[in-house]
């Protein structure tokens, strides 16, 4: 597929988009852009990703902290070959720039937009910058549905062409109140998204729960599960995580197991961990598909897919035939 | 509360009431005042003249520090507490389970539309009485529905600017 920026067409069908319409276990993964003005940091993640993945997210000022912008990330991520999810938060933008987004997006190609709130800004790099919120991510991803479906921007005026991407959310199963995460996810649904990403699964029991919650709503028959996993890399990296990082929850027996090991065997461990999650991922009903964060150890993500038997994308390609798992 | 808000509900008198207000600007203004008074001490409001307090388990979703008006981020500790305001119980983990004591849990999946930000300072009383705030939220969950209307595409009800 050519992808180049310069290329205005609007985008075909992407990988992604594709897994989830035939039933192809998903593989998404992360590139969070650099701070300084280094397209080569884009394409170096890339190029390890891009045999393994269907999409990449190309996060939007990741934890309130300023970088590369997330379209400019996906338009290096397409142009070394690998297709981005673009996020884009509520948290620094207006509507009027946020619908102006998603319409250059279209325009340059990009085949999915993921739309969130975001981290507050008091996390980040500048704690004293006003927070925008004007949207929600309810709001915004209906907004997109508006845009795309009847061409109409939120003031009523017209969109021609309309764009057209695939519209992507996120979900954390494990923040309070967890009866009403389903719910939740069902609001983004009706609102438009088509495929949701969560947070990270360290808690396989909460989220088996969620997941039977999502299909007494017939939610993953309309949007594609896709449940993020990561592997843990130090035992500093678990205590940064869970003290820094809003929302993650790692339950107390995975805590035990990552200290139970010597210092230098965390690592080792922590990938074990991840491979044994992701099959069972795969053994959960009404998953799509995994998204794997890996934040500055992208290097990992190959290995990591391989030993829980998902085949490079270039194997399922070509048709080996390995890659049999339907939903 | 929830009987509370009965008292408020739409009628030809409150409606009256509402339009003479509006014609005198500093009856208004006094109004608008003690609108704030009653609704800050009790509920935090911060006047953005479009209340959603009957569809959130009367937690004020503009008390939340992302004015999330849809639910809760996904950045709510594992005990219920703001990821900004860490030793405060998040609005929407407050909204839910007030809702769930009421059996209005339904209420809260309701799509929230964005809001009109020409609305602050002003009152959300008369905004409800005038039928101004009738389409603040979604009539139900929109999962059954093929189409739901996000904006008045028609431009009639004022809220989108022209």
């Amino acid at each position: 597929m050519d992808m180049t920026p310069s290329d205005t067409t609007p985008a075909s069908e992407g990988r992604l988009h594709t897994a989830l319409r035939t039933g192809r276990f998903a593989v998404t993964a992360e590139i969070g852009p650099p701070r300084g003005a280094d397209a080569g940091a884009i394409a170096d993640k890339a190029e390890i990703l891009r045999d393994w993945v269907d999409a990449a997210n190309i996060t939007d000022n990741q934890g309130s902290h300023t970088r590369l912008a997330s379209w400019a990330g996906s338009i290096l991520a397409m142009r070394s070959g690998v297709e981005p999810v673009m996020q884009l938060t509520t948290r620094d933008r207006n509507r009027i720039a946020l619908q102006s987004d998603l319409i250059s997006a279209s325009a340059v190609g990009i085949p999915n937009v993921l739309m969130l709130s975001g981290d507050h800004p008091s996390f980040g790099d500048h704690p004293e910058a006003m927070p925008v919120f004007d949207l929600d991510s309810v709001q915004l991803i209906w907004a997109a549905k508006l845009m795309r479906d009847q061409g109409r921007l939120l003031s009523g005026k017209p969109v021609k062409p309309a764009p057209r991407w695939l519209i992507g959310a996120v979900e954390n199963p494990f923040a309070p109140p967890l009866r009403f995460r389903a719910q939740r996810m069902g609001k983004k649904v009706a609102a438009g998204a088509e495929f949701i990403q969560t947070q990270f699964v360290f808690d396989l029991e909460i989220f088996t729960r969620w997941m039977a919650e999502v299909a007494d709503l017939g939610l993953e028959q309309r949007c594609g599960v896709i449940a993020g996993v990561g592997p843990i890399r130090s035992v500093r990296a678990m205590e940064f995580m869970q003290s820094k990082v809003p929302g993650i929850q790692i339950p107390d027996q995975v805590v035990r197991r990552m200290r139970g090991v010597a210092a230098e065997q965390v690592a080792a461990e922590g990938m074990g961990l991840c491979v044994e999650t992701i099959q069972a991922l795969r053994q959960t009903t009404g998953v799509a598909g995994v998204h794997v964060m890996a934040f500055g150890h992208e290097r990992v993500v190959p290995e990591l897919l391989e030993r829980a038997g998902i085949p490079s994308r270039t194997a399922s390609a070509i048709g080996t035939g390995v890659d049999d798992d339907a939903r | 509360m929830y009987r509370l808000h009965h008292l408020l509900t739409p009628n030809l008198a409150n409606r009256r009431f509402a339009r003479f207000l509006e014609r005198h600007p500093r009856l208004y203004r006094w109004f608008t005042a003690a609108e704030k008074q009653a609704k800050g001490s009790a509920f935090g409001c911060r006047m953005c003249g479009q209340c959603a307090l009957p569809a959130t388990g009367y937690a004020c979703p503009m008390t939340c520090p992302k004015q999330l008006r849809n639910g809760p981020c996904g950045g709510v500790s594992a005990t219920g507490t703001c990821e900004v305001y860490p030793d405060q119980q998040c609005v929407w983990v407050a909204a839910y389970e007030r809702a769930e004591q009421e059996g209005r849990v339904q209420d809260l999946t309701l799509l929230q539309r964005p809001i009109d930000h020409r609305e602050w300072g002003k009152s959300s009383w008369v905004n409800y009485w005038q039928g101004r705030d009738d389409d603040l939220w979604t009539p139900d969950d929109g999962l059954t529905r093929t189409h739901l209307v996000l904006t008045d595409l028609s431009s009639s009800n004022g809220r989108p600017n022209t």
